[in-house]
C-alpha cells in the first residue's frame, strides 16, 4: 500500500500548490468561485493527507517492514501503542503528522470564520497553502515516509526512552501547539496582504492562539514528567535545546495573548502584535528544525538528517516576506491611541511583554550560541544551566510579580491612592509569608524565598479578584454564591480563565522553586542489607530481581523505605535491557507524598554483576505541585477557550452593518 | 499494487471534483467578483470597532468599580473620557446612516488621533 501513501501525498502537494496559486490569484483578481475552489483544495488536501496517514499507521500496526520507516522505528515485539506512537516518533512520520495537523487546522479555521471574515480568509488561504506546500514537498521529495525496501525479518526497534506512555500524548500536544501557531500567522499575513488590518484577524485567531499556546504548555508539562520518570537523571527540565525549542514559541505566544488585549481595549501595539505572531510561528518552525535536523546534541534529538537547510531556507523566506509586508503596511497600522501613563494596565502588560520577549531571546541566544561559536571559533561552546537559571531569575521573578499587579490596575492610568488600596492585602500577605518562610529556614535560597513571597502576593490578588467579582455578581442579583461564581466565570471567560491560568503558573513557580532551590541529594554504593539516609528518610537495599518482559529484561533493586520510625513500604529502581535495540534505560523509583507534595526519587545508576548497586537519591520538596499546576492550567485554558456565542453574534452583526455578504 | 493504484486514482478524482465544485455548481454565475470593502466601508468598520471597544471598556470599568478593583477616584477620572470616546464613535457613525461618509472621531484633546506603535 506504499503506492497509495505516495500517491496521496502527491495529491496533497498538488492541491496545496493549487490552493496557493489559485488562492492568490482569486484574492488578487477578486474572483469568488476561484477563492472557494482554493478553500476546497485546502480541505481536500486535509483529506488526502489523512489517507496517507492512515496508510502509514496501518503499516506500523501490521509491522510491514517493507516500509523503510516502519523497519527503522519499530520491531515485531514492540507493544501496539508504541507502534502507533512511532508515527510521530521518527522524522518522516513526524513531518507527515505536521502536515496532517496543518491541513486540518487550516481547513477548520477557514470554515469556522467564514461567517464574518470572508474577505480576510481569501488572503489567509494562500498563506496556509504556502506552508502546506513546504511540508508536503518535504514528505514527497526529501523525506518520504513511504520509501520501501526488501522487508527484513525484524525492525530496528524504538529508542527505549520513547517506549513510555507519555510518548502517546507529549509529541501530539507539542505538534498541535507548533502547528496551531500557523493559524494566527496565516491570518496576520492575510491581513497584511489584503490591507484589512482591523482587529478581525485578532478575533479570528485569538482562540486558535490560545489553543496552540495551551497545547504547547500541556505538551511541555507532559514532556517534563516524561523526562522526570523516564530519562532518569533526577530532574524534569534541563534547558536542553529541544526543550527550549518548545518553550520559546510558548513565551512568544504568551506575550501575544497579553498584548492582544491592549490592541483590543486600546487599539495600540498593532505592529508589535503582528511581530509577535510572526516570531511565535518562526520559533515553532525553528523548534521543528531543531528537533528534526539533529544539528544540536540533545537527549530529545532522535534523528540526524539533511532536512535542516530546507527548514532554514523556509524560515528565512517566511521572515523576509512577513517583514516586507509589515513594512509596506506600516502607515495603516498607526495606532489611534497612545500610552497615557506608565502606571496603567496596558503599561503593566507592556512590561510583561518586554520581560517575556527578553527571556525568549535570551533562551534563543543560548540555543544558537553553540552553532555560532562553532562557526566562528571552530569549537561548539554550550551555555550551561547557570546561564539559563540566571536569566530565568532576572526575568522570571519580575514576571511573576507582574502577574499579580497587571490585572488589578486600571486601564489608561491609576492613581497612587488606588494602588495602595488595591494592593494593601496582597502586600501584607506576601510580607507575612516571606517572614514566616524566612523563620522556617527558606532563606537558604534567596531566589526561592523571593519566588514564594511573590507567589503569595499573586495568589492573594487572584483570590481577592474572585471573591470581589462573586460578591459583585451577587449584588447584581445572581442569587447564591455558587450561582454568582458560575455567572462570573461565564460572563468573562477570558479574564477569569486567565486568572486560573495565572494561579497555575504560581503553583508551577512554587513547585520549581521548592524542588530546585531546596532539594537534597545523596549517593552510595550498597550491597544487600546496607542502608543509606537522606533527610528524614532511611533506605535499606533489600534485593535485586530480574524478570523478562515482552521487549526487555527488567532488573530491579528493591529498597525498604522508612521515615523516622514510620515504615513507608518498598521502592523499586533499576534498569531495562532492551533486546532488539541493544540499549539500557534507567527505570527510576519514585515515592510521592501527596500531603506535602514531596518526592523521594531513587536512581540505580550502576548495577554490578555481584549485585552491588550504586544509588543516587533525591528528596524534592513540592515537586508534585508542578504536575498539579498542569491540571489547573488545563482548567484555566478550557475556561478561556470556551466559545463565546455573544461575541460571535457581535462580530457577525458588525460585518453585516458594513454590508459584508454572508458566506455561500 | 493494483488496488492501491485504483484507490489513489479514486482519491485524485474525488479531490478534483471538490476543487472544481464551485464551478460545477455555478457554471454561469450572476457575479463572480468578491465583495471588497471600499474606503467608506473600511472607515465604518474602524468606527464600529471603536464604538464596541469604548462600550466594552465602559462596561468593564463599571464592573471593576463595583468589585472594588478600581477606586472611586480612578473611576471618576476614567468615566468621563470613556463616555466621550463612546459618544464620539457613535456620533461619527450617525451621519453615515443618513448616507454621508462618517466623520473622523476626535480624541479627548480634540485632535485627530495618530502615532505608530
Amino acid at each position: 500500500m506504499a503506492e497509495l501513501g505516495r500517491a496521496a501525498l502527491l495529491v496533497t502537494l498538488g492541491l496545496a500548490v493549487y490552493a496557493l496559486v489559485a488562492g492568490a490569484a482569486a484574492a488578487y483578481l477578486g474572483r469568488r468561485r476561484l477563492a472557494l475552489s482554493a478553500q476546497n483544495a485546502l480541505t481536500a488536501a486535509s483529506f488526502s493527507t489523512l489517507v496517507a496517514s492512515g496508510v502509514l499507521l496501518a503499516a506500523l500496526v501490521r509491522s510491514d517492514f517493507s516500509f523503510s520507516y516502519v523497519a527503522r522505528t519499530t520491531s515485531e515485539a514492540l507493544p501496539l501503542q508504541y507502534k502507533i506512537s512511532a508515527f510521530w516518533g521518527g522524522q518522516e512520520g513526524s513531518l507527515l503528522f505536521w502536515l496532517a495537523i496543518l491541513t486540518a487546522c487550516g481547513a477548520l479555521a477557514v470554515r469556522l470564520n467564514r461567517a464574518w471574515a470572508r474577505d480576510l480568509i481569501v488572503w489567509a488561504v494562500p498563506v496556509f497553502a504556502a506552508v502546506a506546500v513546504f511540508f508536503s514537498f518535504l514528505v514527497v521529495v526529501v523525506a518520504s515516509p513511504f520509501a520501501t525496501q526488501a522487508a527484513p525479518l525484524d525492525g530496528a526497534g524504538m529508542t527505549p526512552s520513547l517506549q513510555n506512555p507519555y510518548m502517546l500524548a507529549h509529541p501530539i500536544f507539542l505538534y498541535l501547539g507548533y502547528v496551531g501557531l500557523t493559524v494566527p500567522f496565516a491570518f496576520a499575513l492575510g491581513s497584511l496582504l489584503s490591507g484589512r488590518v482591523d482587529e478581525r484577524w485578532l478575533v479570528a485567531t485569538r482562540r486558535w492562539t490560545l489553543f496552540a499556546w495551551a497545547a504547547l504548555g500541556i505538551g511541555q508539562l507532559l514532556g517534563s514528567h516524561w523526562a522526570y520518570v523516564e530519562v532518569g537523571w533526577g530532574g524534569y527540565f534541563a534547558w536542553d535545546p529541544v526543550e527550549n525549542a518548545a518553550l520559546m514559541p510558548w513565551l512568544a505566544a504568551t506575550a501575544f495573548l497579553h498584548s492582544v488585549m491592549i490592541q483590543e481595549k486600546r487599539g495600540m501595539l498593532r505592529v508589535w502584535n503582528i511581530l509577535l505572531v510572526l516570531l511565535a510561528f518562526a520559533l515553532a518552525l525553528f523548534g521543528t528544525f531543531l528537533t528534526r535536523s539533529g544539528i544540536l546534541n540533545s537527549i530529545h534529538s532522535f534523528t540526524q538528517s539533511s532536512i535542516g537547510p530546507w527548514f532554514l531556507a523556509f524560515i528565512a523566506l517566511t521572515v523576509a516576506v512577513s517583514l516586507t509586508l509589515l513594512f509596506r503596511r506600516l502607515p495603516q497600522l498607526r495606532s489611534p491611541t497612545r500610552l497615557e501613563s506608565p502606571v496603567s494596565r496596558e503599561a503593566a502588560f507592556l512590561y510583561n511583554n518586554l520581560l517575556l520577549l527578553a527571556l525568549c531571546l535570551t533562551i534563543l541566544w543560548g540555543v544558537v550560541y553553540p552553532i555560532l561559536s562553532e562557526a566562528v571559533r571552530g569549537e561548539a561552546v554550550v551555555l550551561g544551566r547557570a546561564y539559563y537559571d540566571f536569566f530565568l531569575r532576572i526575568f522570571g521573578l519580575p514576571l511573576l510579580l507582574l502577574m499579580g499587579i497587571g490585572p488589578l490596575i486600571a486601564w489608561r492610568r491609576a492613581s497612587l491612592q488606588s494602588l495602595l488600596t488595591t494592593f494593601r492585602w496582597p502586600t501584607l500577605v506576601a510580607l507575612v509569608s516571606g517572614v514566616v518562610l524566612l523563620t522556617l529556614g527558606a532563606g537558604s535560597s534567596i531566589p526561592g524565598l523571593i519566588a514564594y513571597t511573590f507567589a503569595a502576593f499573586v495568589l492573594t490578588t487572584i483570590v481577592l479578584e474572585f471573591a470581589r467579582g462573586t460578591r459583585a455578581r451577587m449584588a447584581l442579583g445572581a442569587g447564591s454564591w455558587s450561582g454568582a461564581f458560575f455567572s462570573l466565570l461565564t460572563r468573562n471567560r477570558r479574564r477569569y480563565g486567565g486568572y486560573v491560568v495565572h494561579a497555575s503558573i504560581v503553583i508551577l513557580a512554587v513547585g520549581i522553586a521548592g524542588s530546585s532551590a531546596f532539594d537534597s541529594v545523596a549517593e552510595a554504593r550498597l550491597t544487600r542489607g546496607d542502608s543509606m539516609s537522606i533527610g528524614d528518610y532511611t533506605l535499606v537495599y533489600q534485593s535485586l530481581d530480574e524478570r523478562v518482559a515482552s521487549n526487555a529484561t527488567e532488573i530491579r533493586a528493591t529498597l525498604g523505605v522508612s521515615r523516622g520510625d514510620r515504615d513507608l513500604g518498598t521502592l523499586e529502581a533499576g534498569k531495562n535491557a532492551y533486546t532488539v535495540e541493544a540499549q539500557l534505560s534507567n527505570e527510576v523509583g519514585i515515592r510521592s507524598d501527596l500531603l506535602t507534595g514531596e518526592d523521594l526519587f531513587v536512581i540505580a545508576e550502576q548495577v554490578d554483576p555481584d549485585g552491588t548497586v550504586y544509588f543516587r537519591v533525591f528528596v524534592k520538596p513540592l515537586v508534585n505541585l508542578i504536575w498539579i499546576a498542569g491540571f489547573v492550567f488545563v482548567l484555566g485554558s478550557l475556561i478561556a477557550l470556551w466559545p463565546n456565542a455573544r461575541e460571535q453574534r457581535r462580530l457577525i452583526q458588525r460585518s453585516s452593518e458594513i454590508g459584508l455578504p454572508a458566506t455561500r | 499494487m493494483t488496488l492501491a493504484l485504483v484507490l489513489a486514482a479514486l482519491l485524485a478524482v474525488v479531490c478534483v471534483v471538490a476543487v472544481a465544485f464551485p464551478f460545477i455548481r455555478e457554471p454561469e454565475p450572476e457575479s463572480d467578483s468578491l465583495h471588497d470593502l471600499n474606503d467608506d466601508e473600511r472607515r465604518r468598520l474602524e468606527l464600529l470597532e471603536e464604538r464596541d471597544r469604548a462600550l466594552a471598556a465602559l462596561k468593564e470599568l463599571e464592573f471593576d468599580h463595583r468589585t472594588g478593583t478600581i477606586s472611586d477616584e480612578d473611576y471618576r477620572a476614567l468615566l468621563g473620557p470613556l463616555r466621550r470616546d463612546a459618544a464620539n464613535a457613535l456620533r461619527a457613525l450617525e451621519p453615515d446612516r443618513a448616507g454621508t461618509p462618517p466623520d473622523k472621531p476626535e480624541t479627548r484633546e480634540g485632535r485627530p488621533t495618530g502615532g505608530r506603535t
